[in-house]
């Protein structure tokens, strides 16, 4: 452990661990982003790519980089960073380390929202604003539902888990009432894709990430304190209900933005917090490794869907494999037996 | 008669709309050793939530220093009164002194996070409680016994002069119940601080404890030391429990002899 003092009682402290895994990541994510801006029709070396960001490059350049290709890294990066952080909310927040938006109904809320608009017709930032919708109101719901004398972690779970049933139930409904047309854009919207993104779907989710991510990050200890159990947490002065319904709140609008921006994609937020935890090898959550993890992940599930594989799959496709490959082979070599 | 930082009068303490206790009264005198006794259900673990401010009186109000507890700063609850629940958990793969340094959290800020101050009292409460060479262990590693005194040490570690403890000898064996009472006591006689207990052994209760309060359905039915309340009446009362009442031979205290079975009858020759 690193601590840092200033003489006015100021003290930071840090895990050299954490700092060297988030830092890593984080290299690694831009290495994939500069890779990521220089791919396409129009090939960019890395060293022409940091020319033309830094203000050096040609009119042509400088339009495919900021209009075209940065764009959809921005987004890949904002939903990557959306989902490692709010699944690491999660996890936390339901002791449970398979609590996630997928499980927990929000996904399907989401994507119950987007599949209304495609029944009834709607252009591409209507679809958004409904799966963000969709989402939130869905989070409120669960939340409603499993309050009783304040929100448990095991009530929120099964209730999500019944939602998330029925939304499936009423999602399956509507894709049978949708023309043929309009069932395979909902299906590439419910894979989770990053094509043809756009600075305006970038923006709204970039935007609360600035806002959001800062209050999570500030609400970090005491959702470590609330791991000891609601009296233990309550007891060192975490006011339990309250934090909970803030990080459930912060995590659902993160949530319901990212599939507003891209579309569910799936698996992010399952896996980034867990291997975020192994890899720092810090016990209970850790928000800033899994949410830079879940930005890497993303971003690279992105350029392998478009380099290694034909047919310029959506990223949900690949999310899934190399988030969950990675965690698979990680559990399988993990030498510490007992810990999930 | 004593003065007291933690109590209420005319509690009303209810679950939704079940009223476990209705009109009660209690002081925890200050710098005592305070163990609430009582059969099952007769609300002594309601009490303690109430006093730790986990549970609202529907009808009264605790006071901390004469302040409703429950309009009170969390936090600033948190570092005059600690609280030790009957079932904590430790977080996966979390080790002792991590654990222990938990207990430094109402201290600490955004900006504060591991003064000088900190470094010293976690390193001070792992060796008043034993646990000062488990520091690098991992708590799930450790015996039941041993994670009892890991979780006093992070009590500790909050530097409260008010500590309650719920049941903090259940699912210990006999040898480690009466070690982590012999600690309370030291901490309590060493340290000075008001340590308030639910204990379910009358005869622990007895020997401990400076200040008894005996439970019965809701209602306080006696309070005071030990010696001059624990009598076969009371106990018959409290517990409905016929019993001699001896001297402890080991510390004087009273001891609780339950009557033997009644025999029906002599065998016959």
């Amino acid at each position: 452990m690193i601590v840092i003092r200033t003489p006015g009682r100021l003290s930071v402290r840090l895990q050299p661990r954490v700092l060297a895994v988030g830092t890593v990541c984080l290299l690694l994510t831009l290495a994939v982003g500069v890779l990521a801006v220089g791919h396409g029709e129009y090939p960019m070396s890395p060293t022409d790519v940091l020319r033309t960001l830094t203000g050096g490059g040609s009119p042509a350049e400088e339009f495919i980089v900021t209009q075209l290709r940065l764009p959809r890294l921005a987004t890949g990066l904002a939903v990557g960073t959306a989902l490692g952080l709010a699944g690491a909310v999660f996890q936390s927040l339901v002791r449970n380390p398979l609590g996630s938006p997928d499980v927990l109904g929000f996904t399907q809320g989401s994507a119950t929202g987007a599949l209304v608009v495609v029944a009834v017709g709607g252009g591409s930032a209507v679809l958004a604003g409904a799966a963000a919708l969709g989402g939130i109101v869905t989070g409120l719901l669960i939340y409603l539902i499993a309050w009783r004398r304040g929100v448990h972690g095991y009530r929120l779970v099964l209730v999500g888990i019944g939602v998330s049933a029925i939304l499936t139930g009423v999602n399956g409904y509507l894709m049978t009432r949708v023309p043929l047309m309009s069932a395979s854009r909902a299906m590439l919207w419910l894979t989770g894709s990053l094509d043809g993104r756009g600075w305006s779907d970038a923006v709204p989710l970039l935007a609360a990430l600035a806002v959001l991510m800062p209050a999570l990050l500030a609400c970090a200890p005491a959702l470590r304190m609330t791991e000891l159990g609601d009296d233990a947490a309550s007891g060192l002065g975490v006011r339990v209900q309250r934090t909970r319904m803030l990080l459930l709140a912060g995590a659902v609008l993160l949530v319901a933005l990212s599939a507003a921006a891209a579309g569910p994609v799936p698996f992010v937020a399952l896996t980034a917090p867990h291997l975020a935890r192994r890899l720092t090898r810090s016990p209970g959550v850790t928000l800033l490794p899994a949410a830079v993890i879940g930005a890497l992940i993303t971003v690279l599930a992105d350029q392998v869907a478009l380099r290694a594989l034909p047919g310029q799959l959506p990223v949900g496709v690949v999310t899934g494999v190399i988030g969950g490959g990675y965690l698979v082979w990680l559990l399988a070599t993990e030498r510490r037996a007992g810990r999930l | 008669m004593s003065t007291s930082r933690l109590g209420g009068s005319g509690l009303r303490l209810a679950y939704d709309r079940r009223v476990v206790a209705e009109d009660l009264t209690v002081a925890v005198p200050d710098r005592s050793f305070t163990v609430i006794i009582g059969p099952n259900a007769c609300g002594k673990s309601t009490l303690l939530r109430a006093l730790s401010r986990l549970l609202k009186p529907t009808v009264g109000a605790v006071l901390l220093d004469g302040a409703d507890i429950r309009r009170l700063p969390a936090r600033a609850v948190a570092r005059t009164l600690g609280l030790l629940p009957q079932s904590p958990t430790a977080p996966d793969g979390i080790g002792v002194a991590e654990l222990v340094a938990r207990g430094r959290y109402p201290h600490q800020g955004l900006l504060r996070q591991w003064s000088p101050d900190d470094e010293r009292i976690v390193a001070e409460s792992m060796a008043a409680t034993g646990v000062d060479d488990l520091g690098d262990r991992l708590v799930d590693e450790l015996s039941g016994g041993q994670r009892q005194r890991v979780w006093l040490a992070m009590a500790l570690a909050q530097q409260t002069p008010l500590l309650l403890l719920d049941e903090p000898t259940t699912y210990l064996d006999i040898a480690h119940q009466i070690e982590v009472l012999d600690l309370c006591a030291r901490l309590h006689e060493e340290q000075g601080r008001t340590l308030v207990a639910v204990l379910h052994d009358l005869n622990h209760a007895a020997r401990y404890a400076t200040h008894l309060i005996a439970m019965r359905d809701g209602r306080v039915v006696a309070a005071g030391e030990p010696r001059r309340i624990v009598t076969a009446e009371l106990v018959e009362e409290v517990f409905g429990l016929p019993c001699r009442v001896i001297e402890d031979p080991e510390t004087g205290t009273p001891l609780v002899v339950p009557a033997a079975r009644a025999r029906v009858g002599t065998v016959a020759r």
